[in-house]
């Protein structure tokens, strides 16, 4: 028995942080898919989130919902920017030169923001402006920033769902996605839809930024990277490209995690994550969800 | 004898660098920082020229390369370790076995590997790094000479000036026989176009294979060196910024060509610890707010590199 309840309960905790990737995943598959680049760059700026949400609550005490909408106004900026200066003078380049300079930018963001006069490279508590609350739920604890980043989640990915398969905009994505020069051809503004995809996938970064400070509340200006790379791994997993596959692939990814820290050893818990890379490369690129012998 | 024919202006070069440089240390015009960033120096160009092996002239990106460079640096101090050895001459097959370790490592990793392509090779390598960066701070568990975490200490100074340049005056002729070999332009040939190569009967996965395992063997004889170098190891060493340090030395000197790698190693180890003179403490962070600035510049400028595909005389390479 128990066994029975630290697994009920390791495992709400592993959904909690897997909800954290989807989110973030959701970023770098729809930026796979309209643009073909592994934007090294999202990790960062989920991070960028975490501290205009940290700024919003602890310094100007923003209410929680306008936190939530500046903070995925400003991600979504960041995005818009990193694409319009860095990836678009590139975009007939090979694709590994804009491989390249996505890394520079994630490595610009990183030691830029981390100078002392802007983010300060130190660990910083992340504040919370509600009081933890625990539902004893018979065999496990659920928190009330377990609901907040259920709900949240949740609900994002029904909007980003019906935006992408109800809207117009959305069947822009899709059609970029499938045949650039196509989609051009058909009149779709190529640019234009590229830039949106962007905003919209950073904005998810946003959001992730601000649950990952409630849930871990320490935040550092390097914090992007491994939930980053875990988080594009976590797209690789649910076949990169669909949004659905991001979603599973982010709690697979989330709950292995935990298991690993709670059952093996948490300092080997990345190592499993890489071999889960390894082997969905190897044995399925295209994914769980994606269609055999299409990319690779 | 053939092949002393062909590298003799590069022993040269080297006998003379050996020289100026041996003057330098003795008459202590160099501090014995100087010195070991010189030595440094030349031991990042050989693990750099590994790199231009893989991504330079074959076209297989990767972001692990660090990882093959620490490999034969742990492999290197265990076996000085287990064999307690102290002396250059037995110091040498320590390092020809870390490259042949780092070698078997690269070769069954890239067997599945490199049927990847593009980004998703770099996703794969970035990953095998990770998973080796992982491996390394848990490998108290295994052996506790290896230090997990803590480091490992205590291994022998045994890398000098005499053994730096006698691996670089053997591995690069070696390395250049090789590129101008039929070997060396099946690799060209995946770079420009791997489809076309498969047209022309050219063994793909084998020919990459062979590139990224030699690659390998000589990131694990360069992790050999700087192990023996610093005395001191630590998985924050191999972790991925310095995969970076060795892609930027590639690109900065220019893919495929060895000559740019050898440019770009001493351009890049000077430029970073340059800084650190002429930067006061508090700007030294500054340092990688540009480093990528530069990249990217780079990236919209000239992405192949400053020196792409051409070579200097003193590798006695003739115009073909």
């Amino acid at each position: 028995m128990e066994l029975l309840a630290y697994t009920i309960q390791q495992t709400i905790n592993g959904l909690q942080l897997g909800a954290i990737y989807a989110l973030i995943a959701l970023g770098y598959t729809m930026v796979y898919g309209v643009l073909r680049l592994i934007n090294f760059a999202h990790g960062d700026i989920f991070m960028f989130g975490a501290f205009v949400a940290y700024y919003l609550i602890a310094k100007w005490q923003v209410p929680l919902p306008l936190v939530f909408v500046i903070t995925m106004a400003a991600t979504a900026l960041l995005g818009l920017l990193v694409e319009r200066v860095a990836y678009k003078p590139l975009r007939s380049a090979p694709k590994i030169s804009l491989l390249i300079t996505a890394v520079g930018v994630s490595l610009f963001l990183e030691y830029f923001l981390s100078l002392q006069s802007i983010f300060t490279p130190n660990y910083i508590a992340f504040p919370r402006p509600f009081d933890v609350v625990s539902h004893d739920l018979g065999p496990a604890v659920v928190t009330n920033i377990q609901v907040i980043i259920f709900a949240v989640t949740g609900a994002s990915l029904v909007l980003l769902y019906l935006l992408v398969y109800r809207t117009k905009h959305g069947r822009a994505m899709r059609a970029v996605s499938h045949n650039r020069e196509t989609a051009a051809l058909m009149g779709i503004n190529v640019d234009g839809t590229i830039s949106f995809t962007f905003a919209v996938g950073t904005a998810c970064a946003g959001i992730g930024g601000i649950l990952y400070g409630f849930a871990y509340p320490q935040i550092n200006v390097f914090m992007g990277v491994m939930p980053g790379v875990k988080s594009f791994i976590a797209a690789v997993l649910g076949g990169i490209g669909l949004v659905h596959g991001a979603v599973l692939g982010g709690l697979v990814i989330g709950l292995s995690e935990v298991f690993v820290s709670a059952f093996v050893s948490s300092t080997l818990r990345d190592g499993l994550i890489f071999i889960i890379l390894l082997v969905v490369l190897l044995v399925r690129p295209s994914g769980l969800f994606g269609k055999r012998s299409e990319k690779v | 004898m053939n092949f002393f024919k062909g590298a003799k202006r590069f022993i040269l070069s080297c006998a003379i660098a050996y020289v100026l440089l041996k003057v330098l240390f003795v008459s202590g015009l160099a501090t014995q920082y100087v010195e070991q960033v010189i030595l440094y120096a030349l031991v990042i160009i050989i693990a750099s020229l590994g790199l231009n092996v893989i991504y330079g002239y074959t076209g297989q990106f990767s972001l692990g390369h660090a990882a093959f460079y620490g490999i034969g640096a742990y492999a290197s101090a265990w076996l000085t370790h287990a064999f307690s050895i102290g002396s250059a001459p037995a110091f040498l097959p320590v390092l020809l076995f870390s490259g042949l370790f780092s070698a078997l490592i690269g070769g069954l990793i890239g067997l599945p590997i490199l049927k990847l392509k593009d980004d998703f090779l770099a996703i794969a390598t970035l990953g095998f790094g990770m998973l080796v960066r992982t491996l390394l701070d848990n490998s108290d568990r295994v052996s506790d000479v290896l230090g997990g975490s803590r480091g490992f200490i205590g291994i022998p100074k045994l890398t000098s000036l005499e053994i730096v340049l006698a691996a670089m005056a053997i591995l690069v002729p070696v390395t250049r026989n090789i590129i101008f070999s039929r070997y060396g332009l099946f690799w060209q040939c995946i770079k420009d176009d791997e489809l076309a190569s498969t047209a022309f009967g050219i063994d793909t996965g084998r020919m990459k294979s062979m590139a990224f395992t030699y690659g390998c063997f000589l990131a694990g004889i360069a992790g050999g060196l700087y192990a023996h170098l610093y005395t001191f190891l630590h998985p924050s060493n191999f972790d991925f910024l310095k995969s970076i340090d060795f892609l930027i030395i590639v690109i900065v000197g220019g893919m495929g060509s060895i000559t740019g790698t050898i440019i770009g190693g001493l351009l890049w180890v000077g430029f970073i610890e340059g800084l650190r003179i002429v930067l006061p403490s508090g700007m030294l962070d500054l340092r990688w707010v540009f480093i990528p600035l530069f990249l990217i510049a780079l990236m919209m400028l000239r992405p192949y590199g400053l020196i792409s595909r051409r070579e200097s005389k003193i590798l006695g390479i003739d115009k073909r």
